[in-house]
């Protein structure tokens, strides 16, 4: 790189009035190094683990053997694995697409909640008649859902935009309200007999399982992984192209890299703000429609033990890449109970 | 329903907003920005509240609280300033990071009995004051008391003493500060541990004074976050930082109080025979942060004034630039 600075040896008469200076190039860190890093991070993060749970008293060996055992040691308990990896998949996906422009979108959790709640309006309004075909239910939730995700996310992506609202903050308030929004309706509008839920969804409007088809391939038989799964693996490859392979990524990528030399090329910042936060909304409702469809199967209170943090999470370790969120995600769904 | 009464918890409840923001503001004004304070808080609540439980010493217990909000966030100064990673991700991590500690230290901990508070008394000839003694003066914890003394002296000090003179030179611009012979790193690590102790003692407010005990995460409830967001409202200054947390103490007071009576102001209260409207009414503190939010971004354009210049940049000894 040049570097044009004043002279500072004025009074050599002969010399140029600046000089040159050529920097070398900074070695950069080799392929395999942001792999390790995250790889280091698990390891010294379960070995940190391990002296907590010794200084409780208990065996780490033993712990973490348990732990693999109960979530990987079956083709049983691996399904369970991956039901609880799907929605980690998705949230870590819209952090990820996010993050890749800086735009912190901690709103993850809101939006899954909002995404749960579209996709339980399309069969508790009712939107569809009760038996509507299963082949109908599934793209109306989804569209509800990714719909109600993206809004909640539209909302503190316009905010940016327009006023230079902190995103972070909003979006972090946006889950708080879209917590006390799923309480109105389980507690005044859809309840059942008074408790603080649903009643149960149609089972036209469940996503498909494993365990569906164990009449005829009778060893499916208790698999619960669901068609939301699929959903996941399709949405990573996916969220991968738009980043890395299409027009619209890159200009994400270089807004995250710098902005300022996004905007004199030409990119449309605000433009992007508002449509990045909105992906990454539709992205995080679509985990909250996959988990209320293929999971709880009604609308209640408890339906994600922090999906939305832990996703964010998920997206570090995964270097925000979002094909490796896929074995990260189906990691922490092991260590998750 | 009484005004007064409400407006009076109002001023206990933004003492915890008060403590977290101007502790905040002083990290940010040395150019780090925190956004560990929900984590710290939520430390710091969990320390007070077990440490007076067991020593049943309710000031050992703020003592421990503003320990171990400052040490946890040493954790981030040393990540953020030292190693010159990203201020926003490291704030973050600490959040949770403060959260976890918080949680598993505090298990069992909700059931774990009752303390002795922190004395609570009335302030002579001032209470006495029509609206304002009632509001501001009568039977408050002595924490709120020293939250108003740190309004004048945090002011002061940041705007009229040389100490706060070189705050605000490192985090506006830390090379020309550096050059004076300030000691940047030691400074910055100095007020995010500053930061640490207010975020921590806005946690023993809870646990000790304002919400006796422990709830785990929904101690806080996201008061960290509200904090965060009033430092921005506040244009980093101690008096409007005040000004923001006693308002939205009281909002947050009104919220839980209009529900209880049958009439306001000679009317039905809509909120009382409505229960469910209370799930919109708890949304008003978070919907409102937003809104604050959307004023002091545009004000902040309008007066061209911002954030210390050299807010969430890392100083590199010798290279160019902030």
């Amino acid at each position: 790189m040049a570097d044009l600075q004043p002279s500072r040896s004025s009074e050599k008469r002969w010399s140029l009035p600046f000089h040159i200076t050529l920097e070398p190039w900074l070695a950069e860190p080799p392929r395999w190094y942001p792999m390790f890093t995250s790889f280091m991070a698990v390891v010294i993060a379960l070995i940190l683990g391990g002296v907590v749970i010794a200084l409780a008293g208990g065996n780490p060996f033993a712990s973490y053997a348990h732990i693999a055992r109960a979530s990987l040691g079956s083709v049983g308990v691996f399904s369970d694995t991956l039901v609880k990896a799907t929605p980690l998949i998705l949230v870590s996906l819209a952090a990820s697409v996010a993050f890749r422009m800086r735009l912190w979108n901690i709103g993850a959790e809101g939006q899954f909640f909002l995404g749960a709640f579209g996709a339980s309006a399309v069969v508790l309004i009712p939107l569809l008649p009760e038996t509507a075909s299963r082949w109908l239910f599934i793209p109306f939730c989804m569209a509800a859902g990714i719909v109600m995700g993206a809004l909640w996310g539209f909302i503190p992506g316009f905010l940016k935009a327009k006023y230079n609202v902190n995103e972070i903050i909003s979006t972090l308030m946006m889950n708080y309200i879209a917590v006390q929004w799923n309480n109105y309706f389980i507690f005044a509008i859809w309840t059942e007999g008074g408790f603080q839920m649903s009643k149960m969804f149609t089972t036209n409007a469940w996503l498909p399982r494993l365990t569906d088809f164990a009449a005829s391939i009778p060893w499916l038989r208790g698999l619960t992984v669901h068609l939301g799964f699929i959903l996941a693996i399709i949405a990573a490859v996916l969220v991968w192209y738009i980043l890395y392979r299409s027009r619209w990524g890159y200009e994400i990528r270089l807004i995250g890299d710098n902005p300022q030399a996004a905007r004199y090329a030409g990119i449309n910042i605000t433009r992007n703000t508002i449509l990045v936060m909105m992906l990454s909304g539709g992205l995080a409702g679509l985990a909250g429609m996959s988990e209320i469809t293929g999971v709880v199967h009604r609308l209640q209170g408890a339906i994600s033990p922090g999906f939305g943090f832990t996703g964010i999470i998920i997206a570090w370790l995964s270097k925000l890449n979002p094909l490796a969120v896929i074995p990260v995600s189906i990691l922490f769904g092991a260590l998750s109970w | 329903m009484d005004v007064l009464i409400i407006l009076q918890a109002g001023v206990a409840t933004g003492t915890i907003l008060f403590f977290a923001t101007i502790g905040e503001i002083l990290a940010e004004r040395s150019g780090i920005l925190n956004l560990g304070v929900e984590g710290m808080m939520l430390i710091g609540a969990m320390s007070a509240f077990s440490v007076a439980v067991a020593t049943g010493n309710p000031w050992l217990g703020l003592l421990a609280a503003m320990i171990a909000g400052g040490l946890l966030s040493q954790v981030h100064a040393f990540i953020t300033i030292k190693l010159q990673a990203d201020q926003v991700v490291s704030g973050l991590a600490l959040t949770f990071l403060g959260t976890g500690i918080a949680l598993v230290l505090g298990e069992g901990l909700s059931k774990a009995g009752t303390i002795s508070m922190l004395p609570d008394f009335d302030i002579p000839i001032l209470s006495k004051i029509p609206i304002l003694g009632p509001v501001f003066f009568t039977s408050h914890s002595i924490l709120v008391y020293i939250g108003y003394l740190l309004i004048p002296l945090v002011w002061f000090y940041i705007n009229r003493t040389r100490p706060g003179m070189h705050l605000r030179a490192v985090g506006e611009y830390p090379a020309a500060a550096d050059a004076l012979g300030i000691n940047v790193y030691r400074l910055r690590y100095f007020y995010v541990f500053v930061g640490g102790m207010l975020a921590g003692l806005a946690g023993a407010t809870i646990s000790l004074a304002v919400a006796p005990g422990w709830f785990s995460e929904m101690t806080t409830a996201g008061q960290g976050w509200i904090a965060v967001g009033l430092v921005i409202f506040a244009q980093w200054d101690p008096i409007r930082a005040a000004v923001g947390s006693y308002t939205f103490g009281a909002l947050r007071r009104l919220v839980l109080d209009i529900q209880g009576p049958t009439m306001i102001l000679g009317i039905a209260n809509p909120f009382y025979y409505n229960p469910y409207w209370g799930f919109f009414l708890q949304m008003l503190p978070y919907a409102f942060t937003i809104i604050v939010l959307v004023i002091g971004s545009r004000e902040a354009v309008r007066k061209r004034i911002g954030a210390p210049a050299a807010l969430g940049l890392p100083y590199i000894r010798g290279e160019r630039g902030l």
